[in-house]
């Protein structure tokens, strides 16, 4: 299936998975908090090329898909934000952002 | 007057409820307003008397009100000529021991109680003597007996008072079983509990004619059964023994109740059921209640003999006295014992009020002890040395009048009788004598005795009572008997000509023989009891010597009580102990503590099987919980990234897993629809 543009839909989706999975695995694997917010980051941007992309391959094309991913990026900003200030916190309390270390979470 | 007269035992209930509840608090401390009542009564019963005798009279007034409807049963009083005399002998004797009384318990701790138990037996008796209906005759017989024992039993400190108050509860207990019994033998044959009128138990007493074993009929049967209640209050053999040991209550009680009036009862009872005796063609109850009687008379006399307690020697005096009543009505000398009980009333209990004061002024019962009081309390031995010449028969004295009354009727019915009845006059007066003597006359034998004389409230009672131990006789002389008059129509028309047939045209009256014989009698017994006690003349150890054995048996009761207790207390004591040992072992032991035991062993059981299966279910739920929970807290280690892992692996797995199903299950439209996503 071709849009407009001559290019298959599947380009767009697999360049959105192969982020989706890069982000993912940095979100398992990178030890700093700062680390898993940047692959938050890029998970969120995965998402965002497959809403355009459905948005604009559509029989009938909608703007919605591109609406939806201002919405997404508000979103990622107010994440980093809060994201952000918790790591400074555990910073605070800790001296490190290490994430194998912070399992405060453990009853 | 006749209408109000149930108002007269009412008072003294008032009265007795009064001082129940109020106490310390009345004044005199209960004793005034029980006085007051009493007086009140005294005041109702003499202006009911005189209006009734004023009259000629040939029903009693009867008045009934419905009590259990539907059993024909009825409470109501009647007056007749019997319940006039009784009313005034009762009122008259209890307001003298009442004014008495408050000089006698002065400083006693439970004063106001004494009085309101006085009063409620005044209460009770005046009910006994103004009922019309033999059940309400009943109640206030139980009530009278309860008074007793609550007054004999009165200083319950002293053990001796507690179980002479349990004697005579239960001994006169036995006597009116009889009593309940000839109750409901003449209300099953007659159909009611009413004495008089129309359909009551005397208009009635035919349908009792039915002769039974012996001769005897069934009119003669209730009649002796209510004689056994008689047997029982009046304390006559073989019941006598509770009356001597009831002196252990106040003396002024023993004057009321156990001289006067409460052991009275049992000869106005049969008084009073007279006509059921005289239906008894056969007069066989009547011999009965003679021979009882005059055995009585004799053998409590001949103990009177031998005791040392003053009180006791009255007793016997007493026991001995109603013999001589309940003989006379065995002969029909029906106004003749009616006569007896009204002057014995007032001579015995001025005497024992008189040996009250005597007990009071010396402090001791003992006459061993007293002796020469005669100076030291002249008003008590003045008065009492009245009472004790009526009590002995002196001519011109109440007590003169009527034992020579009944001594005139038994001579003309029973020669046997008049004979005991004479030696009874006889023994009487050498008791009696005795008793002064060794009371007021001679030397005080000790030393440390010091006499008083007794207060005036005490001492006026004693004179008013003696003047009347001389005074009540001369209504029934034998030469005008007004007495015999008003009472012979008691009986109503049919059993007055009844008796009148039975003596056989005897008219009673004046008897030169009878009077020459009973004097006689009379004064040897006060001649033996001076030569022996006054004037020693005869000395009494010599006659010691040959009558010992007779001296020891005659002191010691002639062993009754012992007797007693070997054979019926101890027959009792067994039975006790064998339903003892019945009720510890096979009621007690075998039945409750055998269900008891079982019902152990099965909640042993069932508490087994709650612990270890009810309980282990529980548990296992618990444990089962505990053990996941232990397994499964590993996975919460607290690092996000494992959770991240955890989270991605179950997401791949869950979706393999979908598929997997979808593609083996071969829905197509789903495999389809994954196939599809792919195709993207």
């Amino acid at each position: 299936m071709h849009s407009a543009y001559g290019i298959p839909i599947w380009w767009f989706l697999t360049v959105g998975a192969m982020l989706f999975c890069i982000g993912l695995m940095g979100m398992m694997i990178r030890r700093s908090a700062v680390g898993m917010l940047l692959s938050i980051e890029l998970m969120l941007n995965a998402a965002n090329i497959n809403l355009v992309a459905f948005g604009s391959y559509l029989k009938t094309p909608v703007i919605a898909g591109q609406i939806f991913t201002i919405f997404v990026i508000t979103l990622a900003a107010a994440e980093a934000a809060v994201g952000l200030a918790i790591v400074i916190n555990i910073y605070r309390l800790e001296q490190h952002i290490d994430a194998d270390k912070i399992t405060a979470m453990k009853l | 007057m006749t209408e109000i007269a149930w108002l007269i035992p009412i008072i003294p209930v008032i009265a007795f409820v009064m001082i129940i509840a109020f106490g310390r608090r009345l004044p005199g401390e209960g004793a005034y307003i029980a006085i007051a009542g009493m007086l009140a009564s005294l005041g109702m019963s003499i202006a009911l008397a005189g209006q009734w005798f004023a009259q000629a009279h040939t029903e009693p007034f009867s008045k009934s009100a419905n009590w259990m409807p539907g059993l024909s049963v009825n409470m109501g009083y009647s007056v007749d000529a019997l319940s006039c005399v009784m009313l005034l002998v009762v009122t008259i004797v209890a307001s003298m021991v009442m004014i008495y009384s408050i000089g006698y318990m002065h400083g006693d701790k439970r004063f106001p109680r004494y009085f309101a138990y006085l009063s409620l037996f005044a209460a009770a008796m005046l009910t006994l003597v103004i009922a019309n209906n033999i059940l309400l005759m009943f109640m206030a017989w139980e009530l009278v007996g309860l008074t007793s024992y609550l007054l004999i039993g009165f200083w319950f400190e002293k053990r001796s008072a507690m179980r002479a108050a349990k004697k005579a509860f239960l001994v006169t207990r036995v006597g009116d079983v009889g009593f309940l019994a000839g109750l409901v033998l003449l209300y099953l044959h007659t159909g009611s509990f009413d004495l008089f009128g129309a359909t009551g138990i005397f208009e009635n007493l035919s349908k009792m004619q039915v002769i039974g074993p012996l001769g005897l009929s069934l009119a003669g049967l209730a009649g002796l059964l209510l004689f056994c209640g008689a047997i029982g209050k009046s304390a006559q053999f073989p019941l006598h023994i509770w009356l001597p040991d009831a002196m252990e209550g106040p003396t002024p009680v023993s004057a009321l109740i156990h001289a006067a009036t409460m052991v009275a009862a049992g000869v106005y009872l049969v008084a009073r059921m007279y006509p059921v005796f005289l239906a008894d063609t056969s007069h066989i109850a009547l011999n009965v209640v003679a021979y009882v009687g005059a055995f009585t008379a004799l053998f409590a006399a001949s103990i009177g003999i031998a005791q040392n307690d003053i009180k006791r020697v009255l007793a016997y005096s007493t026991v001995s006295q109603l013999g001589y009543m309940i003989m006379a009505l065995g002969v029909l000398g029906y106004v003749a014992a009616i006569f007896h009980l009204m002057t014995h009333a007032f001579f015995k209990a001025q005497l024992f009020l008189g040996s009250g004061s005597v007990i009071h002024g010396t402090g001791t019962q003992d006459i061993r002890q007293m002796g020469g009081l005669r100076k030291k309390m002249p008003w008590t031995y003045w008065t009492f040395l009245i009472s004790t010449l009526s009590l002995c028969g002196i001519p011109f004295t109440a007590g003169g009048f009527s034992k020579e009354e009944i001594l005139t009727v038994a001579f003309a019915n029973n020669p046997i009788i008049f004979f005991a009845g004479t030696l009874g006059a006889f023994m009487t007066a050498f008791y009696m004598f005795r008793l002064v003597y060794k009371t007021f006359h001679g030397e005080p034998r000790n030393k440390d005795v010091h006499a008083h004389e007794s207060p005036k409230v005490m001492l006026v009672p004693l004179g008013i009572l003696a003047g009347l131990a001389i005074v009540a006789g001369f209504v029934g002389t034998p030469f005008n008997n007004l007495f015999e008059h008003s009472m012979i129509p008691v009986l109503g028309a049919q059993f007055a000509g009844e008796l009148e047939r039975s003596m056989n045209g005897f008219a009673p009256g004046f008897n030169l023989i009878v009077f020459a014989i009973a004097t006689t009698a009379a004064l040897g017994g006060i001649g033996l009891a001076t030569i022996i006690w006054l004037v020693p003349i005869l000395k009494i150890e010599k006659l010691e010597r040959p009558f010992g054995w007779l001296a020891k048996l005659v002191e010691n009761k002639y062993y009754i009580d012992e007797f007693y207790n070997a054979t019926i207390i101890r027959a009792l004591m067994i039975s006790a102990a064998v339903a003892y040992w019945f009720d510890r072992w096979v009621i007690d032991y075998l039945i409750v503590n055998g269900v008891g035991y079982l019902t152990l062993v099965a909640s042993a059981a069932w508490s087994w099987f709650d612990r270890n299966v009810v309980d282990g279910l529980v548990n296992l739920v618990a444990w089962t919980t505990g053990f996941v929970g232990r397994s499964i807290r590993y996975l919460q280690t607290g690092v996000t990234q494992q959770y991240m892992f955890l989270l991605v692996v179950s997401v791949l797995i869950i979706s393999l897993a979908v598929l997997g199903v979808a593609m083996l299950s071969g829905d197509r439209a789903e495999a389809a629809w994954i196939h599809l996503s792919f195709r993207f």
